[in-house]
């Protein structure tokens, strides 16, 4: 299926990402070429197929609800935010979001 | 004694256990190597000493005959996984600045077992891409030219800092990872040895995540001994990765060299494409022979649903990188604009200014295949055809024990020959990528040059959590291919 500029645009802000004007229209055609491509799936009879998500066969593990040690252990805030561009006080700082 | 850059892994490995050479001295002639060859951009970020601290570390226990398997052996290390305390980028922009402060269970095991880290390797941005051209900190040269140019040439992708920094002796051996041809094509393309595991034998954890589902790390060497060794120290069941399988590790190594009489190898039809060079199609052909004199019988396969697994990749992968992508928001680590006015503004210009061309492109896909109304059209047909694939190789390991293929369409190509169309640069992952969605191990073993010069690989698949019987046939392929060329030592 084509895509057109408009659905790359509402794509674009779905995913979080600026797309100027100018980008949208060569962005319809790069993904609409490769959308083309993949729809040789369509010959692919899927009836009664089951969807696979993951080719490992188990379970998810399960473990007790405690607190680890290490890496993903707790009381490293230090460590959380070490990384952050921008934090004070061990918390993470983010333009307004709640007027 | 040989200069120990010369030697393979099993070798420096030997040699230090010996005390013929120290790891110092081994590491010190890498690094001086490394910096000879910054034309060859292999590396983001060197570390030099910690590599010497490491190195330090090592020969105090091999001075009391004590270490582990790796003992004192310098690795480099794909920008993928993260490293305690050093700056790790996936090649991208959106990273910067970023040191984690956590080691991943791979890089954990291999400096257990005594590895020293050189440094940090160039890569595809997010793992994206066949060339390294993706990166943000430039594509990557491969050692390897034409006998009768100078253009440079692409080392492959992603893994493309891996490939080189192997053939072009820059380190002992190589971390990397595939996602859909990520180690096997960059290995076929700078004639090193590269081994993706079976999906759940290497733990994912502290891996920059591309496509979850189909991620799996492993080594690129220089010979198939030393990836027998690294992978030994690479795998084993981490709980801090649930799809990472509780099952012994194999001594990879004890497989090598034992008879592969008897073996059924298929050959898959479907894997002789239109318009691909007669040189490949030759190997092809020679590697056959070279198995049948190995003793094994050779057995015509058919897959026929070979050529709907690119497509159902670019569905799969996309969709699993827009989710796994959705964290670089500007928040918790690497780039943040200095253009916004809200949080919506600041995520939006983040993104835009931190990822590269193939990263956007591949995030508005996997979103678009996974939004409202597109959802079962693409991504569950995608995940149903994937079934299908699954259980046609299940089926065809029925009939055989080993598939033999051609590892990449073609040899070495230059930069800027396919960056443009996306869709010729996907197709580099026409033989790689089956293995990937149906989770098996495959490995890419250099097995000749092509008219140009330039190397060429063959690639084994095996069953899942068979890679001992997967490298008694790469040793085999080996020793019957001989191959020992190496690239002229242009740079530097």
């Amino acid at each position: 299926m084509a895509v057109d500029k408009e659905t790359v645009r509402k794509v674009a802000r779905l995913a979080r990402i600026a797309e100027p004007e100018e980008r949208l229209e060569p962005l319809a055609k790069e993904i609409s070429g490769i959308l083309g491509w993949i729809e040789k799936l369509n010959e692919v009879d899927v009836d009664g197929v089951e969807a696979m998500a993951s080719t490992v066969d188990v379970s998810l593990p399960m473990r007790e609800d405690e607190l680890q040690d290490g890496y993903t252990g707790g009381g490293q805030p230090d460590k959380v935010v070490a990384n952050a561009p921008k934090s004070e006080e061990n918390f993470f700082v983010v333009p307004k979001v709640v007027e | 004694m040989t200069h120990p850059t010369e030697l393979t892994l099993a070798e420096l490995r030997d040699a230090l256990k010996a005390k013929d050479v120290s790891s110092g001295e081994a590491t010190d002639a890498y690094l001086t190597r490394i910096e000879a060859a910054g034309e060859l951009n292999a590396f983001i970020t060197v570390t030099a000493d910690k590599a010497r601290a490491m190195a330090k570390a090592s020969d105090n226990k091999l001075a009391k005959g004590e270490g582990g398997d790796l003992e004192g052996v310098p690795l480099g290390i794909k920008d993928l996984f993260c490293t305690e305390g050093v700056l790790t980028t996936a090649g991208s922009h959106i990273l910067d600045g970023f040191k984690p402060e956590y080691e991943s269970t791979v890089t954990t095991n291999l400096w257990n077992d005594g590895a020293v880290m050189l440094g940090k390797l160039n890569m595809d941005e997010f793992a994206m891409g066949s060339s390294n051209e993706t990166s943000f900190y430039g594509p990557v040269i491969n050692p390897w030219r034409r006998t009768d140019n100078d253009a440079p040439l692409a080392p492959g992708g992603s893994s493309g800092g891996s490939s080189t920094s192997v053939a072009a002796r820059l380190c002992a051996g190589a971390t990397a990872t595939d996602t859909g041809g990520s180690i096997r094509q960059p290995a076929s393309l700078t004639g090193t040895v590269g081994v993706k595991p079976t999906y759940g034998r290497v733990s994912r954890w502290g891996v920059v995540a591309f496509a979850s589902s189909l991620d799996q790390a492993g080594p690129i060497t220089r010979d198939v001994r030393d990836a027998a060794i690294m992978l030994r120290s690479m795998a084993g069941h981490d709980p801090k990765d649930s799809t990472c399988i509780n099952r012994p590790v194999p001594d990879y190594e004890a497989a090598l060299g034992q008879s592969i009489k008897g073996l059924r190898v298929g050959v898959p039809k479907e894997y002789r494409l239109d318009g691909m060079p007669e040189e490949i199609e030759t190997l092809w052909a020679q590697g056959i022979e070279w198995m049948k004199d190995a003793g094994c019988e050779i057995v015509d396969i058919s897959l026929p649903l070979t050529k709907y697994a690119l497509p159902v990749y670019y569905i799969v992968a996309p969709a699993e990188a827009s989710s796994n992508l959705a964290r670089y928001d500007g928040v918790k680590y690497g780039h943040r604009t200095k253009d916004y006015f809200d949080i919506l503004s600041m995520y939006e210009n983040t993104r835009a200014e931190g990822f590269g061309d193939e990263v956007k492109r591949r995030v508005l896909i996997g979103t678009y295949v996974l939004s409202a109304g597109y959802y079962d059209a693409y991504y569950l047909r995608a995940q149903k055809v994937r079934k299908k694939i699954f259980d046609e190789f299940t089926d065809a390991f029925e009939k055989c024990d080993l598939m033999l293929t051609p590892s990449a369409p073609s040899a070495a190509f230059g930069l800027g020959e396919k960056f443009e169309d996306p869709i010729s640069m996907y197709l580099n992952d026409i033989f790689t990528v089956t293995a990937n969605l149906a989770g098996l191990p495959g490995a890419s073993v250099p097995a000749g040059l092509d008219k140009q010069g330039l190397p060429l690989g063959l690639q084994l698949l095996a069953k899942p959590f068979d890679e001992e019987t997967m490298f008694k046939g790469m040793h085999a392929l080996e020793q019957a291919a001989d191959f020992n060329a190496k690239p002229d030592e242009w740079w530097g």
